[in-house]
């Protein structure tokens, strides 16, 4: 059995991990049933809609078809690390006063993209801002609030 | 009337938990040795079993344990839900077993395994050996009911569940005399519901009690179908339900649940958790159905719409689940906006071997309001009349008695959200714009109306309980059995409670939990009800710890409880509008007067016999490729008379979504199945067109406020209402732009091809 | 979880040819977003899997001193589209990238990957037709080039040799300079979606007189094909609107698209022709 596991170490939300995980695992089912962070969300497993998003070293990742030890040296943000002392982020606080947030099961993954976004810092129209957040599927808003969001705090930066 | 909570953008009371990560759903759960279930699935769409062999799966390392049919009562039980009834004519069809020893579908379930870990379970699946005779399906609901067809469920030998209809005056007479008759045939797909959260419960026991963690909209009637389906007594279930990932109707169903219950009563209580797939989700939860309308209309040479004559068949899959009140509440809610003088509906919902259909937003009324608005259009464009003078020609007025339901009209927004919606849109100015167009991509606006219901009565019961308890400085806790599914429930019931007992927002704490051992008793989220239904609790319970409030105060003060009041926390004497001292004081002394002890609480039920109908407007603007066949919407508008909006910026947010549901529905969205097989061909989202956000337009919510006097508040329904009139405004706007009228959706760009090549435009 | 019994993951490309080299029956997993999904569907039981994720280097894009464009095979397609390279040499490229999934997908997803699975949806594969692109490939002793036009076997299938990685994908200047490209990719979504058609044109023009039209479509066939027919009329005709038209027909000479349930032969076959119009159309400019 001892074949399956395999040590790892990775930076998640500034701190420091090492842990032994079974090479069958994806990184969604480490961090959420390893290091309970289960702001990680899965959806459907495969992909397509973008709950389980990550950051892997800045970039927005599905986690839910990463392998767990991919993340071996990797820095890795969800969306619990975000609040920082216990004051939201400014996409958090944008999501939050535009009122895109309904049942916020796609919310964590929105999050963590806006954020990524915000961290690149690049100018974006109307267009690219919806292209760069298309891999999130979202039923309850219609996208126009999380839209609102997203363009308000790339404005205000 | 003014409010200071009521009305006002409050933000939303789950919002922090949610953007942060916090707020935990079923599966953020975690139990010591919990196991993990998974559900052997048909491959067939209608087979019997003839022998089943469980034995290698269970000699697998890490099962626990493997369950078929043989392993569970026989119970059969219905699925929806409904509130009971008393009156046994009047329950839902109970057609299924928690496992089946005959497959009505693919993906129906066959048989249980409970193991250590998912991909144990997934290979023990595999070696379960199931002997099937294979059976004639039928996934057509006209072909199911013809003779020889094959018969699903054994007591419905045409397959027909059920065949009851409507009508009013005299449509014989009325088609007799009339001046002009159209007929037209409306068709909509399966369509689903797809909720970012698939369906997912665990559950355990404590002493001989069943414990459920589910995800799901209504706690207190799950407790009451578990119980039934395992023939327990309703007290042995306890259902808790946490956040949840969207429902939309789909989790208004009771599906998951009493297989958890069957799964931990099979392991000595031990919690066994089954999370479905997205794959399981779309073919073993509920659809929306799909439904075929044959129109027939009467109207006069001054255009007055005088009889209406509907032929309706739903497709219900293969078991009946909501079954017939779907398409009854069709052509129900339907018909509280245009004069008719005679009106004759007969629709029959019929078993296939698709999938079951249940309950999802809108409930059976986007579907027909597909096909009136359709048909509207479609004389409009015979007559070559002004589509939407048509309209106005027809609408009713408030005061308005429904002939059948008898449920009076007391407010009625149509024409002022016409109005509005036409302005926004730019009605005439772009109609003229739009005239006679050649190119390669043309445009044209179109629109369409609706009504709707708040609630179910006087169909069924509907009542609401809520618990109010103020705690020692003065803000209190909000207790409901009524669920907070993502519309934003939790936060309207925290304003309702706060504007009628005087308190800022943040002194009430709604607990978003519902647990049936303590929450008070609430049918759940469905039917757009709560806002209107369970405000009512809230406001009552509300004016109650009011009271209580105001009589210490003056027992304290001396004076008399007509002239004090409480605002913002604080009690004031009315008129001098002189501060007598905070709330906190009065709590106090409430909980510790050595001599008057008695904390502040109130527990109240409502029992709502009204309803208050909801209208709105959907304007769309189009652009149609006429070489690829692509529809892209440019601009969406709804308007919705709701009565009065508890909280725009929530209210926004459920037109926005309920919108981009129709907008699916209208252009991209529907579940296939190969006609060879039954089996789905697009069962993830992939392959099942739900749009992304760069297929979404700009979608605009407004709202003209006629204060509803039924409602607390004045509020009418708003939840599912947004999500049933922009797909025929958009199909109406197709119809303006090219002349093809689009009786079939999702008009998807194949279907449009196929259909301008039928025409002769390609 | 997925149904693995052993990753192997190698520090570099020496170690990993050396490995495959010695076990030819592992499966290579570079961004895993067609490895990983398949397994979740239980496409593979006890799957060895020979991941590439550590290999550095394998995720450059320069140009070589002939101007040949090179493409490490672990290029993401996220680099891809941002690439200024790409962007200002073969922007058919860039625009093939962008189209493909969502973005998430894309930051995680390898251009080698995508060809390498032979999908006949393959959303960088028509681009790559039209640039006639050359794709390097190493054993742990050997190694060879071979046109990409030549690499797909069938659905799904590539001629790959047993213990063969991809390694690096070549354009060379003759076949982007001077040339104006456009990507149709035909779908339901404009996002997140898979090709029901795709469509690249690769133009080179001397007065709005044809000196090389290259166009190539996927999902059209059993492979990613090029429209011969309709290339070798198109040579020395001026872009006007009826030999645009002309040579949009004469695409469907090559073209053998199904029916299916994500679309039907017919409709297939219609939006060939007008994607291709429309993409000669646009490259043409006004005329």
């Amino acid at each position: 059995m001892d074949e399956l596991k395999r040590k790892i170490s990775f930076n998640v939300n500034d701190e420091q991990v090492s842990l032994e995980v079974d090479i069958r695992t994806s990184l969604l089912e480490v961090l959420r049933n390893e290091l309970h962070l289960t702001g990680v969300k899965q959806g459907c497993g495969v992909g397509e809609c973008g709950a389980c998003t990550v950051l892997i070293d800045g970039e927005p990742i599905d986690s839910c078809i990463y392998l767990a030890i991919w993340a071996d040296g990797k820095t890795i943000t969800t969306v619990e690390g975000l609040a920082k002392n216990g004051k939201l982020s400014k996409v958090q606080e944008a999501y939050v006063n535009e009122g895109a947030i309904q049942c916020g099961f796609c919310t964590p993954g929105l999050v963590l993209t806006t954020t990524a976004l915000v961290e690149k810092g690049e100018q974006l129209t109307d267009e690219e801002i919806k292209r760069e957040i298309s891999g999130h599927f979202c039923r309850c808003t219609g996208y126009q609030k999380i839209f609102m969001a997203v363009k308000k705090v790339l404005e205000d930066k | 009337m003014s409010y200071r909570v009521i009305g006002k953008e409050v933000k939303r009371v789950d919002a922090v938990n949610k953007v942060t990560g916090k707020a935990k759903f079923t599966d953020d759960f975690f139990e010591r040795d919990m196991l993990i279930g998974k559900v052997l699935r048909s491959p067939y769409a209608h087979a019997k079993i003839k022998n089943i062999n469980v034995d290698k799966a269970k000699a697998l390392e890490g099962v626990v344990e493997v369950l078929t049919y043989k392993d569970l009562p026989n119970i059969k039980y219905a699925t929806a839900g409904h509130p009971y009834s008393l009156d046994p004519k009047h329950r839902d069809v109970a057609d299924r077993t928690i496992l089946t020893d005959k497959a009505r579908h693919v993906g129906d379930s066959i048989a249980i395994v409970i193991a250590k870990d998912e991909l144990i379970a997934e290979k023990a699946l595999k070696l379960i050996e199931v002997d099937y005779e294979v059976l004639p399906f039928v996934l057509d609901p006209e072909k199911a009911m013809e003779p020889g067809a094959p018969i699903i469920h054994d007591d419905r030998p045409n397959n027909v569940i059920s065949s009851v209809g409507q009508e009013f005056g005299n449509v014989d007479e009325d088609f007799k005399n009339a001046d002009y008759v159209f007929t037209g045939e409306y068709e909509t797909s399966v369509v689903q519901h797809c909720h970012l959260e698939n369906h997912t419960a665990y559950a355990y026991m404590e002493n001989d009690r069943i414990v459920i963690v589910s995800s799901t909209q209504i706690p207190h009637i799950a407790r009451r179908i578990v119980a039934e389906a395992l023939g327990l007594p309703w007290g042995k279930v306890r259902v808790i339900k946490p956040y949840i990932g969207g429902g939309f109707g789909n989790k208004q169903e009771v599906i998951v649940e009493p297989m958890v219950a069957a799964m931990t009563l099979a392991v000595n209580g031990r919690p066994v958790r089954y999370t479905m797939t997205r794959e399981e989700s779309f073919i073993a939860t509920r659809t929306r159905h799909a439904m075929k309308f044959y129109m027939k209309t009467a109207v006069t040479k001054d255009h007055k719409l005088q009889a209406i004559h509907i032929k309706a068949i739903s497709n219900n899959g293969a078991y009946a689940s909501h079954g017939h009140s779907i398409i009854m509440s069709a052509i129900s809610k339907f018909r509280p906006l245009y004069n008719f003088k005679s009106f004759k509906a007969e629709p029959k919902t019929v078993y296939t071997n698709l999938p079951s259909a249940g309950a999802m937003r809108g409930y059976g009324v986007p579907q027909i309001f597909f096909a009136l608005e359709s048909h509207l259009d479609d004389i409009a464009k015979k007559l070559n009349i002004d589509p939407i003078e048509f309209r106005m020609n027809n609408v009713i007025q408030a005061g308005h008695v429904d002939p059948i339901s008898k449920l009076t009209v007391r407010t009625f927004g149509i024409p002022e959200c016409i109005k509005k919606g036409k302005e926004l849109i730019k009605w005439d100015e772009k109609q003229e714009l739009y005239k006679n167009q050649t190119g390669e991509k043309r445009r044209g606006l179109g629109m369409a109306c609706f009504s709707y219901f708040s609630g179910t009565y006087p169909v069924c019961l509907e009542v609401a309980g809520c618990r109010i308890a103020m705690n020692q400085d003065g803000s209190v806790q909000l207790m409901l059995g009524a669920t907070e599914i993502g519309q934003g429930a939790d936060t309207v019931f925290t304003q309702m409670a706060a504007e009628a007992i005087g308190i800022p927002v943040d002194m009430v704490h709604i607990i978003s939990t519902q647990d049936t051992d303590v929450a008070p008793f609430d049918t759940g989220a469905y039917a757009s009800r709560q806002t209107y239904i369970t405000g009512a609790a809230v406001k009552q319970a509300a004016i109650e710890v009011k009271k209580q409030v105001l009589e210490i105060a003056s027992r304290k003060t001396g004076l008399k409880v007509e002239n004090l009041d409480i605002v913002d926390g604080k009690i004031i004497e009315v008129g001098l509008n002189r501060l007598i001292c905070d709330i906190s004081e009065i709590a106090l002394e409430a909980f510790y007067d050595r001599i008057d002890s008695k904390p502040i609480t109130s527990d109240t039920s409502v029992n709502v016999r009204t309803n208050a109908i909801a209208y709105g407007v959907s304007f769309a603007e189009v652009e149609v490729d006429m070489l690829t066949g692509q529809i892209e919407v440019l601009h969406l508008i709804n308007v919705h008379d709701s009565g009065t909006i508890i909280n725009p910026i929530l209210a926004e947010g459920q037109v926005h979504g309920g919108v981009s549901m129709s907008l699916g529905a209208a252009l991209s969205e529907r579940l296939m199945f190969d006609e060879r097989t039954g089996a789905p061909l697009n069962n993830n989202l992939l392959d099942y067109k739900l749009q992304t956000i760069m297929d979404t337009p700009n979608i605009e919510a407004h709202f003209v406020e006629l204060p509803d006097p039924t409602g607390a508040f004045g509020q009418k329904s708003l939840g599912e209402n947004p999500t049933i009139s922009p797909a025929p405004a958009v199909r109406n706007a197709v119809l303006d732009a090219t002349g093809v009228a689009f009786n079939k959706i999702p008009m998807n760009p194949q279907s449009v091809f196929e259909k301008f090549k039928e025409e002769g435009l390609l | 979880m997925f149904d693995i019994k052993q990753v192997y993951e190698p520090m570099c490309l020496k170690s990993a040819l050396e490995i495959y080299q010695n076990n030819p029956h592992l499966t290579i997993i570079a961004g895993g977003t067609d490895v990983l999904i398949n397994l979740r569907h239980g496409k593979y039981e006890e799957v060895e899997l020979l991941s590439l994720q550590k290999i550095k280097g394998l995720d450059e894009i320069k140009i070589l001193e002939d101007g040949t464009i090179e493409i490490g095979a672990l290029t993401t397609f996220t680099k891809i589209f941002r690439n200024d390279i790409i962007n200002k040499h073969v922007p058919i490229l860039a625009e093939a990238a962008v189209s493909m999934g969502g973005p998430q997908i894309r930051n995680i997803a390898t251009i080698g990957g995508n060809i390498c699975n032979g999908a006949v949806s393959a959303d960088s594969a028509p681009a790559l037709f039209t640039l006639n692109a050359l794709l390097y490939l190493e054993t742990a002793n050997a190694s060879r080039t071979i046109p990409i036009t030549e690499f797909y076997a069938g659905p799904g299938r590539v001629k790959l040799q047993p213990g063969e990685i991809l390694t690096k994908i070549l354009i060379t200047k003759d076949n982007y300079e001077n040339f104006k490209g456009k990507y149709f990719k035909f779908s339901n979504r404009k996002a997140m979606d898979i090709a029901m058609i795709g469509v690249a044109v690769l133009l080179n023009t001397t007065d709005n007189k044809v000196n090389d039209l290259r166009i190539a479509l996927g999902v059209s066939a059993p492979t990613p094909i090029r429209c011969q027919e309709a290339e070798k009329t198109s040579l020395g005709l001026e872009l006007t609107e009826e030999n645009m038209k002309r040579i949009s027909e004469l695409t469907i000479l090559d073209a053998k698209p199904r029916d299916s349930w994500r679309g039907s032969k017919a409709y297939r076959e219609h939006l060939i022709k007008v994607l291709t119009y429309r993409a000669l159309r646009e490259l043409r400019g006004n005329k």
